[in-house]
């Protein structure tokens, strides 16, 4: 087991109370996996991703395990998780893109990164060249400014950097969604190839682009408001979802070759909570076309099948 | 529930603000100094340059922080020179500071030709000796008053904060937040002091800390030569005195301390305060 | 009526200026009352720059853009305050529409003060309320907060939002789904289209995702590099599209009923510069490529009725 996360509980403090962005989450990527996470805005996905490698405030660890390789990783602690981060996992956050220090130029950047690391950049360089050839960016990029690059060009490179230390686990949080669809092909066909070479053991997808998770992810997971709400492979969450949620959420993807005056897509009625103050039990309850009383009590995320998790009162009653 | 009110934010503001621990202590360093300045010097009968007892006395309850080597009451001089030196920095600094912003705002902000313009007047202003043009001014007034002397300062201090925020006005102005004021049909002065100056708000702050702390030693180089105001004290003078004199050397800390003490304190105060401001203005920063 | 004709747009690049950059050349389309358009091309294809000259952000090299048969580029003041009544944007990167230290619902108090100065409280509030809920918001969740409290997609329904605020005939939209979830994409695909129905309203839709803009308009506008390589009617578009850039563009598109097929693509391409000839002569993958694909700028031709094509192979 690569990654094993067990009851992961973590909150953002703010004036007006915790915000209950993630709720007990309890899940394994495997050694080679690759882990699709999805879920509407704000459900938190972000959130876990964060806490696994930068939980600092506002966000507050509450409870939870969290162990790599075997090993138990301090995540409640920034100046511990130092040791981990970059070496064992390691994040492409979330416009990572836009967050590059414009007057540093990317190889004196690269080379920052390493030395705070205390790894030499002399040594490793010869591995950076050849992996900038693999993702097909130029040497040239390293005499270059953040800004002389386009959207594409950034993200390969922060994909290049993220993994330049071989990390076990590494997150990556919305790399496609602001690139176009023929770089987000090829980025994504990248990350596979980081994963076939050996470059991360095992890969973390954060995206709402469900169809590319289709594309190249081993497993798929669902959240909702915080809670998870199914894991299983991706052939099952696309074409054999239990969850209602999922359900409604592969219904409301934009299909190839449907028009809107012709057949109207539907959307997943109904908002998601406020995290502030959640409604108790299953968290979807209010949107849930078959929720029943059973459903003010919070469903355990349980294996139904080998491999596949879901967290719903009907199912379990269904399946029973 | 549908607008920001004003009022809110403030309150908001307000409740961050009085929990910044830095900032609670910059101001409290920074309040206490002031309120000595304003009633320090009526807790003294001394004048600061009259020869009020004798040379080189170490602090008594007579002369509370000693007197120098011309018998001058250091407490007085201290008192009286922390008043100057607050004014100087206030007004020296403040105008510094603010016609810098303006100018640095409106060239980074409009570009083109108002830029170059502005950049012209930029470049005159930091070439023409200062000093130079200090001692003509001073040579034709015959009576120079502490005011007089923090104008002068001021006017011609301000041309690196105008470089300094035009660069900054230049890479904030393509953010899109400016685009979609403008397409909310704000003109342009209005975006640039409602958009683009409150994001500057600690950077601004810390133009003042530099512009106030060059004030001071500013003032304390043209009171030395004698350019200062006529029979005045500052804390510039003071140490400039006490160094000329060679107070250290002969063991007269208490000539040299005070003064410089209080430079080091007030400046740090404002940086202090700079940091904590930052937390406070930045809402990223703000700890919860 | 929005009309573009012979629209280009030159940045000068490099060191002292020395260099041209021409991120739109020759450019001409029109967007009449009540449709949607979309733009669609690849990063760098200058969508962007063509949206921000509609909006009067970016200066026009040469070219008119007219709205309503009045060339925007004369418009001052009032005039162009009147304009921004009824034209509006929606920005690509929700976190840089919204200026850091301040709450993020500033944007609709600087639209009241600047528009509807007049406004009582409890009518604008109802007002605000409103465009909240037509775009999907609970204004309990999101208003009173900072930017980087909100998600992506909120802030991006927030913008949307505002621009409902104002009496709008002509949005410019620039990629605004492609940083929201898959759920709230289409709805808020259909809060354009019901807007397009309801209100009239125009639409340019920029996106670099065909089978959106399948989805959502009658015609679309393929751009490469600031040229129009392929126009005209989605259906045609996207069931017989012709030039190969167009074709690349739909194999890339992540789809749910089957996998990517092993086409490479070629990334390296997108940087050089071609001065004469097709503009996508490098990445062109077309076998019998003829000489003239080289020397020669094909022109945009008419091949069918609402279809034009700039390849050489359709040119008679
Ligand atoms: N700094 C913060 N303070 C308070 N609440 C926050 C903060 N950051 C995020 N949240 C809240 O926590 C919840 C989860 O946010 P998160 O960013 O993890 O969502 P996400 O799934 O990554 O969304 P997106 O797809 O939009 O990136 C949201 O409801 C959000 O409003
Ligand atoms: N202010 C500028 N100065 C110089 N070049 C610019 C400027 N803005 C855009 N460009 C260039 O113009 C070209 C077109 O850019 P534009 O942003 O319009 O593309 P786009 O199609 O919107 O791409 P994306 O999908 O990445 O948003 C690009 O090569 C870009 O680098
Ligand atoms: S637990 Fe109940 S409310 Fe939740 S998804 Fe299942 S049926 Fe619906
Ligand atoms: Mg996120
Ligand atoms: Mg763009």
């Amino acid at each position: 087991m690569s990654l094993q996360v067990e009851n992961l509980t973590v909150y953002y403090r703010t004036l007006r109370g915790d915000v209950q962005a993630l709720e007990n989450a309890t899940f394994t990527i495997a050694d080679g996996e690759i882990m699709g996470l999805a879920g509407e805005s704000g459900c938190g996905k972000t959130t876990l991703g964060h806490s696994l490698i930068y939980l600092k405030p506002p966000m507050r660890f509450i409870e939870g395990r969290v162990t790599l390789d075997n090993e138990e990783l301090p995540i409640w602690d920034m100046e511990r998780m130092n040791e981990f981060r970059f070496k064992k996992i390691s994040i492409i956050p979330q416009y990572a893109m836009n967050a590059m220090n414009p007057t540093r130029k990317i190889g004196k950047m690269t080379a920052e990164i390493l030395e705070s690391r205390k790894v030499s950049y002399k040594a490793t360089l010869p591995e950076l060249k050849r992996r900038l050839d693999l993702v097909e960016l130029s040497h040239d990029v390293l005499n270059m400014y953040p800004i002389e690059l386009s959207g594409g060009m950034k993200q390969r490179m922060v994909m290049v950097l993220s993994t330049l230390l071989n990390p076990s686990l590494l997150i990556a949080d919305e790399i496609t969604s602001a690139l176009d669809v023929s770089t987000q092909k090829a980025v994504a066909e990248m990350l596979v190839g980081f994963r076939d070479r050996g470059f991360v053991k095992s890969l973390m997808v954060i995206t709402h682009d469900i169809s590319i998770l289709y594309q190249i992810a081993d497993s798929i997971m669902i959240m909702y408001a915080g809670q998870l709400a199914e894991k299983a492979s991706t052939q099952v969450i696309i074409h054999n979802p239990r969850h209602p949620y999922t359900k409604m959420l592969i219904g409301s993807l934009p299909k190839v070759g449907v028009k809107h005056s012709k057949q109207r897509l539907a959307g997943i009625p109904g908002k998601p909570p406020l995290l502030l103050n959640p409604p108790v039990g299953c968290r979807f309850r209010e949107r849930c076309p078959v929720a029943f009383d059973k459903c003010f009590d919070v469903p355990p995320f349980i294996e139904i099948e080998p491999g596949h998790f879901v967290a719903c009162w009907k199912e379990f009653e269904s399946n029973a | 529930m549908a607008q920001e009110r004003p009022k809110e934010v403030r309150s908001e503001f307000l409740y961050f603000a009085l929990r910044n621990r830095k900032l609670r202590v910059g101001l409290g360093i920074l309040v206490f100094f002031l309120l000595f300045a304003i009633i320090g010097p009526f807790l003294t009968e001394y004048d600061p340059n009259t020869y009020a007892g004798p040379s080189a006395q170490p602090p008594s309850s007579e002369f509370w922080f000693g007197t120098t080597t011309f018998g001058q009451d250091v407490y007085s001089q201290f008192a009286h020179g922390l008043r100057s030196t607050f004014i100087v920095g206030l007004i020296g600094g403040g105008i510094g500071t603010l016609v810098g912003v303006v100018i640095g705002l409106l060239a980074g902000y409009r570009g083109g030709m108002v830029d170059e313009i502005l950049n012209m007047l930029t470049n005159i202003v930091l070439i023409i000796p200062t000093l130079s043009v200090l001692i003509i001014i001073a040579a034709y007034l015959a009576v120079r008053g502490i005011l007089t002397e923090s104008v002068f300062i001021g006017l011609t201090a301000w041309p690196w904060a105008a470089r300094a925020i035009r660069a900054q006005t230049f890479s904030l102005r393509t953010r899109e937040f400016v685009d979609l004021a403008r397409m909310s049909g704000r003109s342009s002065l209005r975006i640039v002091f409602t958009e683009i100056a409150p994001n500057m708000m600690s950077y601004l702050f810390l133009v003042f800390i530099l512009q106030f702390g060059g004030a001071i030693l500013n003032a304390a180089t043209l009171d030395f030569i004698g350019l200062g105001p006529t029979r005045g004290m500052s804390l510039g003078l003071m140490m400039n005195n006490a160094v000329l004199w060679a107070a250290l050397q002969l063991g007269m800390w208490w000539w040299l301390i005070p003064p410089g003490a209080a430079i080091a304190a007030i400046v740090g105060a404002l940086y202090v305060m700079n940091v904590g401001l930052d937390e406070v203005f930045n809402p990223k920063l703000r700890e919860m | 009526m929005l009309k573009l004709d012979g629209v280009s747009k030159v940045y000068r690049v490099g060191t002292f200026g020395g260099k041209e950059l021409h991120a739109v050349s020759n450019v001409s389309f029109e967007v009449p009352d009540g449709e949607v358009v979309s733009l669609i091309g690849e990063s760098g294809s200058g969508k962007t720059t063509i949206g921000r000259m509609i909006l009067r952000l970016t200066p026009i090299t040469s070219g008119t853009i007219s709205f309503n048969g009045v060339d925007i580029s004369t418009l001052q003041g009032e005039a162009l305050k009147d304009y921004y009544r009824q034209v509006q944007g929606v920005f690509q990167d929700p976190f840089s529409s919204y200026n850091p230290i301040f709450k993020a619902d500033r944007i609709f108090r600087i639209v009241r003060e600047e528009f509807f100065p007049g406004m009582k409280d409890q009518e604008w509030n109802g007002k605000l309320e409103d465009s909240l809920k037509a775009v999907g918001l609970n204004p309990a969740h999101v208003l009173n907060k900072f930017p980087h409290q909100l998600s992506g997609g909120q802030l991006q329904r927030f913008l949307i939002a505002r621009a409902l605020l104002l009496d709008i005939q002509f949005l410019v939209a620039d990629e605004i789904i492609s940083m929201l979830d898959a759920s709230t994409r289409i709805d808020v695909l259909n809060l354009l289209a019901d807007l397009k129905e309801s209100r009239g309203l125009s639409i340019l839709f920029i996106t670099h995702d065909l089978s959106l803009g399948y989805y959502i308009s009658e015609h679309a506008v393929i751009l490469y590099r600031g040229c129009v390589v392929e126009m005209g009617s989605t259906d045609r578009l996207y069931n017989t599209p012709l030039h190969p850039y167009t074709r690349m563009l739909m194999a890339a598109v992540p789809r749910l009923d089957k996998k990517w097929e092993k086409v490479e693509v070629e990334l390296r391409g997108k940087q050089s510069q071609i001065t004469t000839g097709c503009v996508y002569y490098d990445r062109c993958p077309e076998a019998e490529r003829s000489a003239d694909c080289l020397t020669h700028r094909p022109p945009l031709v008419q091949v069918e009725d609402d279809h034009f094509v700039a390849c050489s192979r359709y040119m008679e």
